[in-house]
């Protein structure tokens, strides 16, 4: 056996799984109290059609099944898609969704560490270009709607794509940030949009709470020492910054910094998508190169682009440009540009 | 307080060092068969120069140094020789080596030792004798020190000296530091007269506060500061202590000198005090006995005893002991052979049982967590690396530094994928070696081929021009005969052969004189194909 002779104690690729599977939970509390139980349904669904595609890909490719299906990296793919997909969809809208994730922008592009892109946010591409009227149908939170969804109902409209007795547009609507989107089309300024009551403190009802809870999430993963500061700062900072910038130029078209921190996938993207290590550069420098892009572009796509969140788009544009960013970031070596006296 | 300069990374792994520390350092009984291994230092093994049979006195040397990069070593005990040939000796190579074994006569008879005033005797007197006592640096490096103690031309900053021991389970510094601090610092000052340094600094980790107050006592009345810098594995690489002491870099493929800086190990210290002040050689050394065996202990050993015997003193391993390690647990290599002796570079034997060193479970693939990126105390990007090696990119791997790695262990260490990290750069480093040799011999092998081509072609150019000209005196014979009107053109051609010889001669004639008035020039036949590289 060669040097070292010792490990570190506990430490595997499934224990930080493990770890940010836990980082979700208290987001994933959140959205059950304020949005009913479908999302249960859906992570479900994304669990156990991730854990069949990676095992049978892992079949395929000859790896050793159960070391690599225990590992947590399919399960954790799985929630990424299934938290941001809207929570009440027909079954097969998260399982095609997750199977391409796993079977095409992971196993296609070698497995567990060699994928280019986030394999959630391709599955949520794919989902959002293939099937766009089933990617904005958003349940209301449980405050504004008279026929909360209860978990029987959920379970039905997944398999069989009706609800009895409840018109679906009764229990879905737009997101804050579609309708914000939409609105100000119509000419309405954002101070009278937000007075909509799908419109909270600073965010939508109910996801603002959310949205905190992933940035509860997100500060234990910091503590846990499992991420670093540099991208998800970089990313809300820059959004922040960019927000506040044409807030301050046209406050009627151009929603807060607040806002924008606080809708969406914002938390989510910043603390659980941009900081994936696979897909997400490696240096100090390239993290904050990588988190302040996303956070611009999210921006971009958002207010000028044609969905009403940008997180997917530009992680995975800024996913293609990883390779480069690492290459031009490489942080001085000791003894490396140090000039003897 | 000095303040301390951090760097980068480190890993805090379980020290393991109060199983070894309680007891004070132990005597051991003298073997009755020492094997003393003739290479105990880098550079070239040391020459024999006793025989089988020779009669030997404690402290005579058996091995000369042997050429610059060298050091002697010497009879551990007075004995007769015995045998002069391979024997396993402790190296990462599990590679026999020669070894000179002495049957001991149990009279441990030393021979004559003569100390060195080092004030008052010239310098080059004073290495000339740390060669010839083999002293070499203990920390792991067994450089020869007298190699190191010679500033040349450079002024020297800093000598720092080396007693973090950052390798968990190793507390022979310590225990040394604790019981012999004012022989170190003896020691201390002989480095310091050679070197005249500015400064002297002794760094020594704050877990070691018994080595730390007696090495401050041991230092009151000189100008030496004992710096206390932290726990931090790996603070006591060399790079990392001078980064951490001084605030300075070596600059990379470079050594410390330098930047004016000069570090070594405290034990190495104590083996200079006792050579230059009592006439001693390094015959012995300190070595902690310790992990799965009955009563881990410091011990002071002859080199060249059987380590099998050493771990007797220790109580002997526990039933479940799996192997040993020599040296710490990042660093050290397996010990194949409990037959191999104790060598001067070692500092520590560990018994290893699957409960205190569990084995490595299987490697996953890199997910570019870089948590080797921010453990690496070299600010390298193993994660790279390993990209590198594993595609057998070495180009790109030596492009990424990896001739800067130190191989510490921290990056294994920390890596949730149990991947072998070193272990890949260890091989890319050995790959990068051999293809450089490679290269280097094709180079030679490509310019002797087209200097025989340019040389062949030259020979045949000269041939042509021979053969023109005796063409054309035949031609001028057969004109002259002509014009003679002489009948017999065999006579003529004779004729003109004897006179373009007598041309020819007369033109070499010329030649050696312009030679001699000139520098010789090789190809006076052809000059203008002259042009053979030098």
């Amino acid at each position: 056996m060669s040097s070292p002779h010792v490990l570190t104690p506990g430490s595997s690729v499934r224990t930080i799984m493990l770890l940010v599977l836990l980082a979700l939970l208290p987001a994933i509390a959140a959205y059950y109290f304020f949005f009913g139980p479908g999302i249960l349904i859906s992570l479900a669904l994304a669990s156990v059609t991730a854990l069949v595609a990676e095992a049978a890909m892992l079949q395929l490719r000859n790896y050793p099944v159960k070391h690599f299906l225990t590992d947590g990296s399919a399960i954790l793919t799985a929630w990424l898609l299934a938290l941001s997909i809207p929570p009440l969809a027909p079954w097969w809208l998260i399982v095609v969704g997750t199977a391409f994730a796993i079977i095409v922008a992971k196993h296609l592009y070698g497995g567990l560490g060699n994928n280019l892109f986030n394999p959630a946010m391709v599955g949520f591409a794919v989902l959002m270009i293939s099937f766009p009227s089933y990617m904005t149908q958003w349940t209301a939170p449980l405050l504004l709607t008279q026929h909360p969804v209860g978990f029987s109902e959920a379970l039905q409209y997944y398999f069989s794509g009706t609800l009895q007795g409840v018109n679906l547009d009764a229990v879905t609507m737009a997101t804050p940030l579609d309708t914000l989107k939409t609105q100000l089309n119509l000419q309405h300024t954002v101070s009278e949009v937000k007075n909509m009551p799908i419109f909270g403190n600073f965010g939508g009802k109910g996801g603002e709470i959310v949205a905190a809870m992933y940035l509860l999430g997100g500060l234990f993963l910091l503590q846990q020492r499992i991420i670093t500061w540099h991208t998800p700062v970089s990313f809300l900072v820059t959004l922040a910054l960019v927000a506040a910038l044409f807030n301050g130029i046209d406050p009627s078209r151009y929603a807060s910094p607040m806002f924008h921190l606080f809708t969406g996938g914002a938390m989510l993207g910043a603390f659980f998508i941009a900081t994936d290590y696979v897909t997400s550069p490696t240096t100090p420098l390239g993290k904050l190169i990588f988190g302040a892009s996303a956070g611009f572009l999210v921006y971009v796509i958002r207010v000028f682009g044609g969905y009403p969140d940008g997180i997917a788009f530009a992680v995975l544009i800024m996913n293609a440009a990883v390779p480069l960013i690492d290459a031009y970031t490489q942080p001085r070596v000791y003894g490396h540009g140090t000039k003897p006296e | 307080m000095k303040t301390l300069h951090k760097f980068h990374g480190g890993v805090h792994p379980p020290e393991h060092k109060t199983e070894s520390s309680r007891l004070p350092i132990g005597a051991t009984p003298l073997p009755q068969r020492l094997i003393v291994p003739l290479r105990q230092h880098i550079g070239n093994p040391a020459t024999p120069i006793v025989k089988v049979g020779d009669p030997v006195l404690k402290g005579q040397m058996i091995g000369a140094a042997d050429g610059f990069i060298s050091a002697a070593v010497h009879a551990p005990t007075s004995g007769t020789v015995s045998a002069i040939e391979n024997h396993a000796v402790p190296h990462p190579s599990f590679l026999p080596d020669l070894c000179i074994t002495i049957e001991a006569d149990g009279e441990d008879r030393w021979i004559e030792r003569q100390p060195l005033d080092y004030r008052t005797a010239d310098p080059d007197a004073v290495r000339a004798l740390l060669r010839d006592a083999g002293i070499v640096g203990l920390g792991g490096a067994v450089f020869p020190t007298y190699v190191k103690l010679n500033p040349g031309q450079q002024k020297i900053k800093t000598l720092v000296l080396n007693g973090a021991e950052c390798e968990p389970w190793i507390t022979s510094d310590d225990l040394l530091m604790r019981e012999r601090a004012a022989e170190i610092v003896a020691g201390i000052e002989i480095m310091a007269h050679l070197m005249q340094p500015e400064e002297v600094l002794i760094g020594i980790e704050d877990n070691k506060p018994e080595a730390i107050a007696a090495m401050q006592a041991a230092c009151q009345g000189t100008s030496f500061k004992v710096v206390t810098v932290p726990v931090l594995y790996p603070s006591g690489g060399e790079k990392q202590l001078i980064k951490l002491l001084t605030g300075k870099e070596v600059p990379s493929g470079q050594r410390p000198i330098n930047i004016g800086v000069t570090c070594s190990n405290t034990g190495t210290a104590y083996t200079i005090h006792r050579a230059v002040n009592h006439g001693e050689p390094v015959i012995s050394r300190i070595v902690t006995i310790t992990g799965n065996v009955a009563r881990p202990q410091n011990f002071e050993a002859r080199i060249g005893t059987p380590l099998r015997e050493l771990i007797q003193l220790a109580g002997g391993a526990r039933a479940d002991t799996s192997h040993y390690i020599i040296g710490g647990p990042m660093m050290g290599f397996d010990l194949t052979n409990l037959g191999a002796p104790l060598t001067k570079a070692i500092n520590c034997v560990i018994a290893a049982s699957p409960a205190l060193f569990p084995p490595k479970p299987a490697a996953m693939p890199c997910i570019r967590c870089v948590q080797c990126a921010q453990a690496c105390p070299c600010d390298l990007q193993p994660q790279e690396l390993f990209w590198f090696s594993q595609s057998k990119n070495f180009d790109k791997a030596r492009a990424y530094n990896l001739f800067d790695c130190i191989e510490c262990g921290c990056c294994d260490y920390v890596c949730p994928s149990h991947i072998p990290l070193v272990s890949y750069f260890r091989y890319a480093k050995s790959e990068i070696a051999t293809q450089d040799r490679e290269k280097m011999a094709a180079e030679q092998a490509r310019q002797r081929f087209e200097f025989k081509q340019m040389r062949e072609e030259r020979e045949k150019a000269e041939k042509a021009a021979r053969m023109a000209e005796k063409a054309a005196a035949a031609a001028a014979a057969k004109a002259a005969a002509a014009a003679s009107g002489i009948e017999d053109p065999v006579a003529a051609a004779k004729q003109a052969a004897i006179q373009a010889a007598v041309e020819r001669a007369k033109a070499k004639k010329a030649e050696a004189a312009a030679a001699a008035a000139n520098p010789p020039s090789e190809q006076s036949a052809a000059p203008e194909n002259n042009t053979e590289p030098s």
